[in-house]
């Protein structure tokens, strides 16, 4: 009997989790599928799901009017330059606290993480004003420095619990084995930091990859990535959900492998600490 | 060689001193337990040995060499630690082979030793593992696997065992035992389990916030404790202690009477009382019995007594078995 119950919870689970994961994916699916539907079918109700005239063309006129992979390298620049940067910075912040915690490591980690409450909306105008005294505005650079500070504490909190997982024990044994300070590192510390490292840089491309609101803001044309270039098609000449979808769908994909190639080690990033 | 000195040393952190100025000689080849109640500065004193914590004043010798300044890595000792401390992403192999990595031997002769202490601990089979696919046990081997390869001047071990269950625990503390037999290696173990210390140890130091209270053999501290608090320490169940009337005719301040040195019986005695909880394993029966003026008083007896809740008992201390204290904790 209890065998019984367990088996139809699971099933149920099942079922349930799958709805979920569909109800989440849906809008991506819709979006793709948009995308190879003409412009008229893209509009039409009731919408047709799987049967219609698939078509290229809507890809195709997306790159005749805009430079795909102009924006494309730009967001590439912008989510590893800013996640680089900030791994530089976070790397040994994290480690000290980590290692070497003082009376106030908990409350300047409370202070960091604070700044992420704040509605980013609140300071757009001081810092836009700043970016155009610097010359920063529409510039990668700036931008880079922008997606760096505010994905910053970020990092450095998944740096933290990362590290803090790693016994001083451990260090310890290693320095009664013989090894000097450049071997612990070497031999123990880095093998053991790195996959930790690995989930914070992979999460904070994709979190740097998708931030719309700074990119949107701070850029007109030269610096513009690839969220810059969906809002491109979301207006002027009246809505075309068609094209709208392609170039959405272009500027995912990328992210969206990426993220299906390494799903295990960001899982394990983001529930490192909770389970164990 | 592994005769360890300390001489005046001690240890201070913040406004705080845990160790106050303390000597002690650590022989050639001798098994020395530390042992005392947690936060008695024990495990603190190891890692003053190993170097992981620097000594605020005073000097340590390791084979008449000045050690007190010289990194961990430099001196010669092999550490085992509570939690195993292991390389997780290295392979068994990888994990004993280390510290003769560290000292640059020759992969030959590293493969050799390694397999060697693979023998001696039957490890022989897991060495291709990863520490995650080991039991408790077995971790444990390979933390000592770690040590021995080294042939180090002496062997720390802090509360090795304290993770391991009962019956697993048994049996590492002989395979201890018998491994300081078989390499006649200086040895200093740390533990809180006085049972440990009194089956391990050639000697034991027993320490009280911070202060050596004395060193001898196990049957040293068992028969002629120094005062009350090794005493109490010393020796399971706990030693009984009287003060008051009682003690009249023996001039002391207190008394102390060991479970095992009251002699039982149902009809006659020097001490009545109740039965409150008798606790039966065959081997002992260890009594807590309700006394009409001394308190709960505890009692042991070879084999089966049987008696339960509510019998009652009579006890009489074995005249020459009683141990005298003065008012200021001290034998006498």
């Amino acid at each position: 009997m209890a065998r019984n119950v367990t088996k139809n919870r699971k099933l149920a689970m099942t079922v349930l989790a799958w709805a979920i994961g569909i109800l989440i994916f849906f809008p991506i699916l819709w979006t793709i599928l948009t995308s190879f539907k003409t412009e008229a079918e893209a509009i039409a109700s009731p919408p047709s799901f799987l049967f219609f005239d698939w078509t290229l063309d809507n890809y195709r006129e997306v790159q005749e009017r805009s430079n795909y992979f102009r924006h494309f390298s730009n967001s590439v620049i912008i989510s590893l330059g800013s996640t680089i940067l900030g791994l530089a910075i976070a790397i040994p912040a994290a480690w000290s606290m980590a290692f070497v915690p003082g009376r106030r490591t908990k409350d300047v980690l409370m202070w960091m993480l604070s700044t992420k409450m704040l509605p980013p909306v609140g300071v757009l105008i001081p810092i836009y004003l700043i970016f155009r005294d610097t010359g920063l505005l529409d510039t990668l650079t700036g931008l880079t420095i922008v997606l760096m500070l505010i994905n910053l504490p970020i990092i450095i909190w998944m740096l933290f619990t990362y590290f803090r997982e790693i016994p001083g024990e451990i260090l310890e044994a290693a320095r009664m084995d013989g090894a000097g300070l450049k071997a612990e590192i070497i031999h123990v510390l880095t093998p053991m930091a790195v996959p930790g490292i690995a989930s914070t840089l992979l999460l904070n491309i994709i979190l740097a990859w998708n931030e719309a609101f700074w990119t949107l803001n701070l850029t007109a044309a030269k610096a513009a990535p690839l969220t810059a270039f969906i809002a491109s098609y979301s207006s002027p000449e009246g809505l075309f959900y068609a094209k709208l979808s392609a170039a959405s769908t272009m500027a995912i994909a990328p992210i969206l492998i990426l993220g299906w190639f390494s799903q295990k080690q960001l899982v394990r990033g983001l529930t490192f600490g909770a389970v164990k | 060689m592994g005769h360890i000195s300390l001489n005046q040393i001690t240890k201070t952190f913040g406004n705080v001193q845990v160790i106050p100025p303390l000597d002690l000689e650590i022989r050639d080849g001798e098994f020395i337990v530390f042992v005392g109640p947690s936060g008695c500065g024990k495990s603190t004193l190891l890692r003053l040995i190993a170097g992981l914590e620097d000594v605020t004043s005073g000097e340590i010798q390791i084979d008449g060499r000045q050690a007190t300044e010289v990194p961990p890595a430099k001196r010669g000792l092999a550490m085992v630690f509570q939690s195993y401390a292991l390389y997780p992403h290295m392979s068994v192999r990888k994990n004993i082979a280390f510290p003769l990595k560290m000292a640059g031997m020759e992969k030959s002769e590293i493969d050799k030793r390694v397999e060697g202490a693979a023998r001696v601990l039957n490890l022989t089979d897991y060495l291709d593992r990863r520490p995650g696919q080991l039991s408790g046990g077995q971790r444990q081997r390979v933390a000592i696997g770690r040590a021995i390869v080294r042939e180090p001047a002496a062997f720390l071990f802090d509360e090795p065992l304290s993770n391991l269950d009962a019956a697993l625990r048994v049996n590492m503390r002989l395979e201890i035992s018998e491994l300081h037999n078989n390499l006649e290696t200086t040895m200093i173990y740390v533990t809180h389990d006085q049972v440990e210390a009194m089956t391990m140890a050639d000697r034991i130091v027993v320490l009280q916030a911070g202060v050596i209270e004395q060193v001898g053999t196990p049957l040293e501290l068992y028969s002629q404790p120094r005062n009350i608090f090794v005493a109490g320490f010393i020796g399971s169940p706990k030693m009984n202690f009287i003060e008051g009337d009682a003690v009249g005719h023996s001039e002391a301040a207190k008394i102390g009477i060991r479970p095992e040195h009251l002699n039982l019986s149902t009809s006659e005695g020097e001490w009545a009382g109740t039965v409150n909880v008798s606790e039966h394993l065959g081997s002992d029966t260890f009594l807590h019995v309700q006394t009409e003026k001394l308190g709960t008083l505890t009692a042991r007896a070879d084999g089966e007594f049987p008696v339960r809740h509510g019998d009652k008992v009579f006890l009489t201390p074995q005249e020459d078995k009683i141990h005298r204290f003065g008012a200021d904790g001290l034998s006498i």
